[in-house]
């Protein structure tokens, strides 16, 4: 590790992890209330607005639903979103607000793009400005970024209230959780950062690209649009789909040092804090605060280890007489891919929180890291999308985890396993190995076919272990509903748009579904008394193991794939 | 209820630490193992038969490469490494079969004694209950629910049953291999016979209570056999999991073929990696070792049951004990002993001491109740009163009737009487006589110091008060603090008033207790505590215990008690001793502890497993992997072996383990889990690093790889 990291790089990761968990008690209490429909700061404002969406879509507030009325609104709320995204891609060109005149989208590459949006992945086959209208960016795409995180809000809150209730059959009303998440959540604070991100120079604008002459007379046209809304949604959301083909890195998206700070923030802000609002659901904060713990504590470490590969470069550069230590005039190490006004420290921090939360946007290429670097990203989404993760997906995702733990470590003290209260039996182990397994699945089985086959092959671009890699990163983010890219694959061919869109959905309703199963399954039980005999889930020990076992099945899961990329990758590099 | 010698039944159950197979036939348990290897006893556990489908597929390649060396399925290594590893896949069969046949064959001999007690028997069966000249006999196990049937002296009980009629002295131990004999005899709550057990004297006539087939020593012999048990469910929850891990490692695996092959032409050096290898690869990771071992803890979990003498009727009652948070222990018995003693003599005003114990000694002479001899004693003892029966004083005894709550006796003018104060005072009333207030008080003490007060009487005066304590047992007090650090809330239930309940229970220690009970209280009671969550537990054996027992989640029966008692429970202890649910909980424990240890320690193992297998799996096409090689195997193929080996050689090393159980201590659950996370889990990803070198070592030294 250099100097520098534990220097100024290593004091704005500090910096930036401090001013996170200062925000998430306030913002994960305000949640809370939010969705227990108790009295809050926005109820005077928003309260009218809420009620005239239930009048709307002509929904009664107070109606309980059942897992499967749960699901089913879920699912066909989704399918609607689906569909009508799809048809505004395929018919973009019939649409307004399109000074570019860009057509329509082929249907592979529109189903890609839609199952992107509604799953709250955004990974993106096109490239932004030159594929999509303003009207799709902004009715199509932002919408869903509103949308698809609500939903995620939504299941997760309904998977614990089950927690809370004993021998209840409903778990809440979905158009009002979701409805709630959008209104009182996601579209204020959105608000607020697009206000803050504007002024320093985020481009909000309906006008045509512009075209500019360059010094050496070349002309070049600069891509605008209404950037700043989407962008405060993108980075909130776990959504990370950029307006522009370069996302985070543009300087249109992310323009100073500062603005880099808060879009950073953003990613993990609404998943961290969702942990406290958890903890103050069930009654027991100290439940919300283990999670928080078992994911910082995973966290942080990559982050530094990220950061300190970055740094120390590629010994095969030294080897040319190329500095590569940081001095005041360079920041030194692999700069490559990364821009010059985030440095390492804070390209390497994006780096990991856009991947340990389901972001998915970049401010640098993850595809120039040194391998180690770029290990980082890829272990992060390995681990299922739950340090921190998605917007509600993260947590339900975590919970599903919990549930495993507390299984095994419940054996061990020789009781049936509880968790808040409540007996995990054979179906909320059966449900969670789903949720688990089927991620896993669609990675292995997606990366498999990819290299088997000639469609699969054809889009990669780099040689040896490299292309290995970039494949595996793009299913695993795929099957993981990240949406990063590593880049260095041609992944707009119809083979990658199926391929990926259909891992999107599985890693996406195979795990969201089985979660609101287990909530309504707890919801059915009655809850036991804590004792000397009950497994304490708020101690560091409980944390430890909890880590343990997410950490297992990651690499388990996934030690041959790494090993035959990345891992490779280091041992090649340093090897020579 | 007779407090017994327990040991020669120990010897089923909990054998000793040093030799794990006592108890077992070894010889036909290597046989089993063998015999089992068919596809449709493998199909009964997917993790084993995921072994059994990889050996078949890796026998079939080593017989190929036999016969075509240079096939393609070989991958190019010789006939001599696909050999090995397929020796021990099977190997790997073999042991988890062996475990569970071992476990099996514990109980066998205890089945075997068993089933000797269900001999084909003749009953005399009766048509009336009053009219035993005429029965007809009949092969016992024609007999049906509701037949009356007369035993004799000499002749086996022919089924489970109660007794209506009569009494007789039963020798059970074939069942509970007790050999003092027991009473069972008409009314009360000693009416119940076993099927089995033999009448030594006298006589009683029985109404049958099962049908064939269905009687407790069928049951107990189904249980010992294993033949019929069933799968738990935490134990089906458990396999859940392991399936679901097992379907992870077929991917990772299934999925390595192409990947290899990928990454062989990205190279341009090495060959793809051999189906040989992805099945060895396979079968170190998916959890072999818990999988392999799982049978034979639930089996010799419930043998450890049958080794503490208490017969559940399913293995899930018994993984419900592990669970218990409340337990409903009765005082008498259990945390007294049966009876209350006299302990002190407290004279009214103008008596001595002596005058009250001597009169209250000639009111007990022929109290054959265990409070009437302790008078006597304790009389004796302090007052050196001569030994004298009641024949000795001419006297007339007035035995104590429910209705008047006193006893008495009267020799020739003097009219003594002893009984509850109350029932003392109206007497002495109704005599002209005043009860002394300082008598009063000390009734009130002795009553809040949780004894009984004895009030003494003659004619119309107040002698005194006798002091009757109930005595705690000595040893209650540590295992009911040992229950508070399990997270178990202990609840006493007795029929004494309020104060005297509390006195006792805060000396016991007990954390709550059910005062004046009655049936319809304590189901209440257990209602309630069941609508808040609690798992409760609950020992009986009167007639009047069963609704609370059939309401509790776990219920054990004693064997002394009613049948409806036992029909009310879901385990009945043999020995009747009502303490026996601590060990039952502790059983319980243990069993789920065992399994969630040895799942931990198998996937905790296989982070070694990927160290010494990858880098030989992929030497060829990127040796520079060969970093990963941190054990620094000898070669790729010994390195693959060792960690087949390894695999194998763990499910035969942990089988006494399994059997034997992980220890349970009492303390919190957050204790318990270091401890076994630290064994288990850390030990599990340490010990495989050392064992798969040692054996590499072993391999190199003998040239084998």
């Amino acid at each position: 590790m250099t100097a520098s990291l534990f220097g100024w790089g290593g004091l704005q990761i500090a910096v930036y992890l401090v001013v996170l968990l200062a925000c998430v008690v306030p913002l994960g209490t305000f949640m809370a209330r939010v969705f227990q429909g108790e009295r809050n700061l926005l109820t005077p404002v928003i309260s009218p607005l809420e009620r005239l969406v239930y009048a709307a879509i002509g929904t009664d507030a107070d109606k309980d639903m059942s897992f499967r009325d749960y699901a089913m609104a879920v699912i066909v709320f989704s399918g609607a979103s689906f569909a009508l995204l799809f048809l505004m891609l395929v018919g973009q060109g019939l649409l307004p607000f399109n000074p570019q005149g860009l057509p329509g989208l082929t249907p592979d590459l529109a189903f890609n793009t839609a199952v992107s949006f509604v799953t709250n992945t955004n990974w993106q086959s096109y490239a932004g400005e030159s594929t999509l209208s303003y009207f799709s960016q902004m009715a199509g795409l932002t919408v869903q970024n509103f949308l698809s995180a609500g939903v995620g809000m939504a299941v997760l809150v309904a998977m614990v209230r089950g927690m809370t209730r004993r021998k209840a059959t409903g778990i809440g009303n979905f158009w009002v959780d979701l409805t709630r998440a959008v209104l009182y959540v996601l579209l204020p604070l959105s608000l607020l950062f697009a206000f803050v991100l504007g002024p320093m120079g985020v481009v909000q604008t309906f006008a045509a690209y512009v075209d500019a002459h360059t010094l050496e007379g070349a002309k070049q046209t600069i891509a605008l649009g209404p950037v700043a809304s989407q962008e405060a949604i993108k980075m909130l959301g776990t959504n990370g789909g950029g307006f522009f083909n370069t996302n985070s890195a543009h300087p249109f998206e992310n323009p100073t040092p500062f603005s880099n700070f808060l879009e950073c923030l953003a990613i993990l802000l609404i998943p961290a804090a969702l942990c406290h609002s958890f903890g103050v659901m069930v009654k027991d904060r100290r439940q919300g605060l283990a999670l928080i713990a078992a994911m910082t504590v995973v966290f942080v470490p990559l982050v530094l280890f990220a950061a300190s590969a970055e740094q120390a470069g590629n010994p095969h550069l030294n080897a040319l007489g190329i500095d590569q230590v940081a001095s005041t005039v360079q920041p030194g190490g692999n700069m490559e891919g990364k821009e010059v006004r985030f440095g390492i420290a804070n390209s390497a921090l994006w780096a990991a929180a856009t991947t340990a939360a389901s972001n998915g946007s970049v401010n640098s290429m993850h595809d120039s890291y040194t391998p180690l670097g770029g290990f980082v990203p890829m272990l992060l989404m390995k681990f299922g999308e739950v340090i921190y993760g998605g917007v509600g997906s993260g947590l339900y995702g975590m919970l599903v985890f919990v549930i495993v733990t507390v299984f095994i470590a419940g054996l061990m003290v020789g009781r049936t396993p509880e968790y808040l209260g409540k007996k995990i039996q054979s179906f909320e182990m059966k449900m969670a190995s789903i949720a688990i397994l089927a991620p896993c699945a669609v990675v292995l089985i997606g990366t498999a076919i990819a290299v088997a086959t000639d469609s699969g092959r054809a889009g990669i671009l780099n040689p040896g272990a490299q292309g290995f890699s970039e494949v595996l990163y793009a299913f695993t983010s795929a099957g993981n509903n990240n949406g990063s890219a590593f880049a260095g694959l041609s992944a707009n061919t119809p083979f990658y748009n199926v391929a990926l869109g259909l891992c999107m959905l599985i890693g996406r309703y195979m795990v969201l579904i089985p979660a609101l199963a287990i909530g309504a399954s707890l919801a059915a039980k009655n809850t036991t008394p804590a004792s000397a005999g009950t497994l304490p889930t708020h101690t560091p020990l409980f944390v430890a193991v909890l880590i343990g076992v997410i950490i297992l099945v990651g690499v388990l899961t996934y030690a041959p794939s790494l090993a035959l990329g990345p891992v490779i990758e280091h041992f090649v590099m340093i090897g020579g | 209820m007779s407090g017994k010698p327990k040991s020669h039944h120990r010897a089923v159950g909990a054998a000793p630490a040093l030799n794990p197979f006592r108890g077992a036939d070894v010889g036909p348990a290597i046989r089993l193992s063998i015999t089992r290897l068919t596809p449709l006893y493998q199909a009964r556990n997917p993790v084993m038969f995921v072994v059994f489908v990889g050996s078949i597929v890796t026998t079939a390649i080593f017989a190929l490469t036999l016969i075509w060396p240079n096939s393609p399925l070989a991958g190019g290594q010789g006939a001599g490494f696909v050999g090995w590893i397929t020796f021990w896949l099977w190997f790997t069969l073999i042991f988890a079969n062996f475990a569970e046949a071992i476990a099996e064959g514990k109980g066998r001999a205890q089945a075997d004694s068993l089933k000797k007690a269900r001999r084909d028997v003749s009953a005399k069966q009766l048509t009336r209950a009053d009219d035993r000249k005429s029965f007809k006999t009949v092969a016992a196990n024609s007999l049906r629910k509701g037949d009356l049937v007369l035993i004799e002296a000499g002749d086996f009980v022919p089924s489970d049953g109660q007794v209506i009629e009569g009494i007789a002295s039963i020798d059970e131990s074939a069942v509970t291999g007790e050999s003092a004999p027991v009473i069972r005899e008409s009314g009360g709550d000693r009416d119940a016979v076993t099927g089995g057990t033999r009448v030594l004297s006298d006589w009683v006539v029985v109404r049958v209570t099962s049908d064939p087939g269905e009687s407790f020593l069928d049951r107990m012999i189904g249980l010992v056999e294993s033949a019929k048990r069933q799968k738990t469910p935490n134990e089906i929850a458990l396999s859940i999991l392991l399936a679901a891990m097992t379907i992870i490692f077929l991917l990772v695996s299934a999925t390595l073929l192409p990947f290899s092959a990928f990454s062989v032409t990205r190279a341009g050096s090495g060959t793809v990696i051999t189906v040989t290898v992805l099945i060895a690869l396979l079968v170190c990771l998916i959890p072999t070792t818990i999988g392999g071992l799982l049978s034979a803890i639930g089996i010799s979990g419930m043998q450890r049951l049958i080794g503490a003498n208490v017969i559940a009727t399913s293995g899930r009652a018994v993984e419900a004990a592990g669970d218990v948070n409340v337990l409903l222990l009765d005082k008498t018995g259990t945390i007294t002993f049966g009876n209350r003693q006299a302990v002190e003599f407290f004279a009214a005003p103008g008596v001595t001491r002596q005058q009250l114990a001597e009169a209250a000694e000639l009111a007990s002479l022929a109290d054959e109740t265990p409070e009437g001899r302790s008078i006597v004693v304790l009389a004796r003892r302090l007052f050196g009163l001569p030994e004298r029966t009641a024949k000795d004083v001419e006297a007339n005894f007035i035995p104590f009737s429910a209705e008047q709550r006193i006893s008495g006796v009267v020799i020739r003018e003097r009219h003594i009487m002893k009984g509850a104060s109350d029932a003392i005072a109206r007497l002495v009333a109704m005599k002209g006589g005043a009860f002394p207030p300082d008598t009063a008080r000390e009734i009130d003490d002795i009553a809040r110091k949780g004894g009984t007060p004895l009030v003494v009487a003659e004619g119309p005066q107040v002698l005194g008060v006798v002091y009757l304590k109930d005595i705690v047992k000595p040893d209650i007090k540590a295992r009911l603090a040992d229950l508070r650090k399990m997270g178990i809330k202990s609840v006493m239930i007795t029929g004494d008033n309020p104060l005297t309940a509390a006195a006792i229970a805060s000396e016991a220690g007990v954390d709550d207790f059910i005062a004046e009970a009655t049936p319809e209280t304590k189901l209440k009671y257990i209602r309630r505590m069941q609508e808040g969550g609690e798992l409760v537990a609950m020992v009986g054996d009167g007639t009047n215990d069963a609704p609370a027992l059939a309401q509790s989640d776990v219920a054990v029966a004693m064997n002394s008690g009613t049948q409806a008692a036992k029909e009310a429970g879901n385990m009945v202890d043999l020995d009747s001793d009502p303490t026996k649910l601590i060990e039952i909980v502790e059983i319980g424990k243990q069993l789920l502890m065992t399994r969630g240890a040895l799942t931990t320690f198998s996937i905790a193992n296989d982070l070694a497993k990927y160290f010494a297998i990858i880098p030989a799996a992929f030497a060829g096409t990127y040796p520079a992997l060969g970093a990963l090689n941190l054990m620094g195997l000898a070669s790729p193929e010994s390195a693959i072996l060792s960690a087949v080996i390894f695999n194998a050689l763990v499910i035969i090393a942990l089988v006494p383990l399994a059997l034997r159980g992980v220890k349970y201590r009492a303390e919190s659950a957050e204790r318990l889990l270091t401890r076994n996370v630290l064994i288990y889990g850390l030990g599990g990803v340490v010990t495989p690093f050392i064992g798969i070198k040692l054996i590499d070592l072993a391999l190199s030294a003998t040239g084998l790889a």
